[in-house]
């Protein structure tokens, strides 16, 4: 049983073949139908976006499960093998596990912390449930990758700063008034990251919305977009009295607002605060502005600041964030190791064993004395009933079938065997049975042929 | 010697609030998330021996124990404790107790080094009911002031931060720059309403005990100017919008003069209201 991550992302690949490895809308389910026919594949999934498309797979061999799916990918999107196996990445077990874990983390971002990455993974595995494609070991996976996810979230500030201009104002809004809502913004110009700004400040509360710039059809298509109302150019600076954010992006090669202009604004409107955002240039404000009290003027340099300083901040905590990942690699491996069959059939044994020896005691206290050969039959007949009960899940265990890990996993569910202590590895040295020496020799064996796969990672 | 029962409250009170006061004061160089619950349990039981001690001593003395620096030290710090609880659930703010704490601390140990004995034998003048309502009135002033101070202290951090356009440290953890202001004007309109009202009650009083609403008393005088700052700080914020910055400002030096009136009039320059 194998875990194999194999796609291509932002770093790896150019945008045009990006744009031809995507999986959008129709493709997706009819890629998911091809891999679900392979027989190499047992479980599958696809994650599709516009940074990176990369295939979960659970396959039988890692070699030919690897060839398979880079085949796949070639044939699928009509692709020529050799410029599309460059782009390629692949990871298995450990590796896949951790670079999974990243992803859905967003550690693997383009923008490190952006939140949008967990989102897409939960749709792709949706998707994937839908359709079928995934199993008991994918659905355990991906169910853990978004806890991880999750996990980062909560505990490492990741994701906590803004790290785009109009995220940044954004934040600095919120730091400045009490309630967006009751704040009127006015665009001064119509510039595309003006735009940007504005659209986040009325995502986050701002409804009042002033439109004003020289070609005045622009202001009234902008308006419309914003429920807003228009200014007409001239006459803004009348307006900037009801106006507690500004955002100015104009062409002008001058100033447009000018210190005097403000101090006057400021005196009518009784020193209520202002913020101004100017991401002109050249700038479009006095940043001398910035001198009056309550006002607080940022331009685009201010901005990008900020920006930095959130960015660097962010690397700080995907550090944290990544021995988090590492931690829950180790997690899951354990829970992987649980799943092959013989630990299962120890566990198994371990369990109907202790059951027995406690209720042979019960059933000692409430006889009183027995007499040795009475104790001896009754040993040999719980023994019996005993071996005989678990006889049949064992021998199913043992038996080669297609779909072994469900099997496994049927058997620790219905048996209770994940959370009864007694299942432990530790123990397995306590269970008198035979069949446990031939457990622990092999447990290593298995866990030394994850390791030794890890290396085929090639990237 | 036995420890009487409301110096042990006392004690026990103070241990918690400077347990409180610490943690509140290391939470703002490490940014620990649960320190702000913390804080606010460690005061509730400060809180509670504290008005054990308070009761204590209102049963033993049989009066309303305002009478001298130590109690009235201690009950403004109580006070400001019950502000800092409405305030921490009306608003939310994170960091109020890492700077309204350590300010309730200094109130309980200037308080634990002055002469605690409880007045058993009261100055006739003070045996009247106006002692309840004009020091009761005077000191919830007082830590409306208080609050007022801590909230300006934060509001000129966070002033700071946006205008320098450095935003660091504690930028993320405080609130907006809005919210503070407004609590802040809140807090000195409570303070002044309650300080205006200590000083009518004060007339009235001395006017029933001396025949005159005033005696010439540093006290009386300083209150006076302290109000005479804070009233003209609330013409110029209705009038001309002086808000933010400037209100943070006068807020924290009017709290000094307050501390003054307070602290100074009464170890410093003797009068009728140095009882001690």
């Amino acid at each position: 049983m194998n875990i194999l991550a194999i796609g291509l992302n932002h770093t790896t690949a150019s945008i045009d073949i990006r744009e031809k490895a995507a999986f959008d809308g129709s493709k997706l389910g009819e890629a998911i139908e091809i891999l679900k026919t392979s027989p190499l594949i047992k479980e599958s999934l696809i994650l599709s976006t516009c940074n990176r498309v990369e295939i979960y797979a659970i396959v039988k061999d890692l070699d030919s499960g690897i060839e398979n799916i880079k085949k796949f990918l070639s044939d699928f999107h009509k692709v020529p093998r050799e410029p599309l196996d460059n782009t390629l990445y692949e990871y298995s077990n450990r590796k896949a596990l951790k670079h999974i874990f990243r992803v859905a983390s967003s550690l693997d971002s383009m923008i490190v912390g952006e939140p949008q990455i967990l989102g897409q993974m939960k749709d792709a595995f949706d998707f994937a449930l839908k359709r079928k494609s995934t199993s008991v070991i994918l659905n355990k996976l991906m169910k853990k990758t978004i806890s991880v996810a999750k996990r980062v979230r909560t505990e490492t500030k990741v994701g906590e700063s803004a790290v785009s201009i109009s995220f940044a104002a954004v934040e600095l809004a919120k730091k400045i008034f009490d309630n967006l809502a009751t704040e009127t913004v006015m665009l001064i110009g119509a510039g595309e990251m003006a735009e940007l700004a504005a659209r986040h400040l009325i995502n986050n509360g701002v409804k009042n919305v002033l439109v004003t710039n020289r070609t005045y059809q622009r202001a009234e298509e902008l308006a419309r977009e914003f429920s807003g109302r228009t200014v007409e150019f001239d006459k803004f600076l009348y307006e900037l009295i009801h106006t507690d954010i500004v955002i100015c992006s104009t062409g002008a090669p001058n100033y447009v607002i000018l210190k005097e202009h403000m101090h006057k604004v400021m005196k009518d409107r009784k020193n209520r605060p202002m913020f101004i955002i100017d991401i002109s240039v050249p700038r479009n404000i006095d940043p001398q502005i910035n001198d009056i009290d309550n006002i607080y003027l940022y331009d685009i340099d201010d901005l990008q600041g900020v920006i930095s300083i959130n960015i660097q901040e962010r690397n700080k905590e995907a550090e944290k964030a990544e021995r988090i990942v590492d931690e829950e690699v180790e997690a899951i491996l354990k829970w992987h190791a649980s799943l092959s069959a013989v630990p299962t059939i120890v566990a198994l044994r371990y369990k109907a064993e202790t059951i027995r020896k406690e209720e042979l005691e019960k059933i000692h206290r409430k006889l009183g004395h027995l007499k040795e050969e009475e104790i001896k039959s009754i040993e040999s007949l719980t023994s019996s009933i005993i071996n005989k009960l678990i006889h049949w899940p064992i021998a199913a265990l043992k038996s080669e079938v297609e779909d072994k890990d469900t099997m496994v996993d049927i058997v620790r569910r219905a048996f209770n065997l994940d959370t009864d202590r007694d299942s432990k590895p530790g123990n397995y040295s306590q269970s008198d049975d035979p069949g446990s020496e031939s457990a622990s020799a092999e447990r290593p064996a298995s866990k030394g042929e994850m390791d030794k796969n890890d290396n085929k990672e090639k990237h | 010697m036995q420890i009487e029962l409301n110096v042990l409250l006392f004690e026990l009170a103070l241990t918690f609030y400077f347990i409180a006061a610490i943690i509140g004061i290391i939470g703002l160089f490490k940014g620990i998330k649960s320190t702000s619950r913390i804080i606010v349990i460690l005061t509730v039981i400060g809180f509670l021996f504290h008005s054990a001690n308070i009761a204590a001593r209102y049963i033993k003395g049989g009066h309303i124990p305002i009478t001298n620096l130590h109690e009235a030290s201690s009950f403004l710090s109580w006070c400001i404790v019950i502000l800092f609880f409405v305030l921490e659930y009306k608003y939310k703010i994170g960091l109020l107790g890492s700077f309204i704490m350590p300010i309730v601390l200094i109130f309980m140990l200037s308080s634990s080094m002055l002469p605690r004995e409880i007045n058993t034998s009261l100055n006739p003048v003070l045996k009247s009911y106006w002692l309840g309502i004009h020091t009761t009135i005077a000191l919830v002033g007082y830590a409306a002031f208080a609050m007022a101070f801590g909230i300006g202290i934060m509001y000129l951090l966070q002033e700071g931060y946006v205008k320098s356009k450095h935003l660091h440290g504690l930028f993320k953890r405080l609130p907006s720059l809005q919210t503070l202001d407004e609590i802040n004007y809140r807090l000195i309109s409570v303070g002044f309403a309650f300080l205006t009202l200590a000083i009518i009650t004060g007339a009235i009083w001395a006017n029933t005990a001396w025949g005159s609403p005033l005696q010439g008393d540093p006290k009386e005088i300083w209150s006076l100017v302290t109000w005479l700052i804070y009233a003209l700080v609330f013409h110029l914020r209705l009038s001309v919008g002086w808000r933010g910055k400037k209100a943070s400002i006068v807020s924290i030096v009017g709290f000094i003069l307050v501390i003054f009136t307070f602290f100074g009039v009464n170890l410093i320059l003797k009068g009728l209201h140095a009882f001690v």
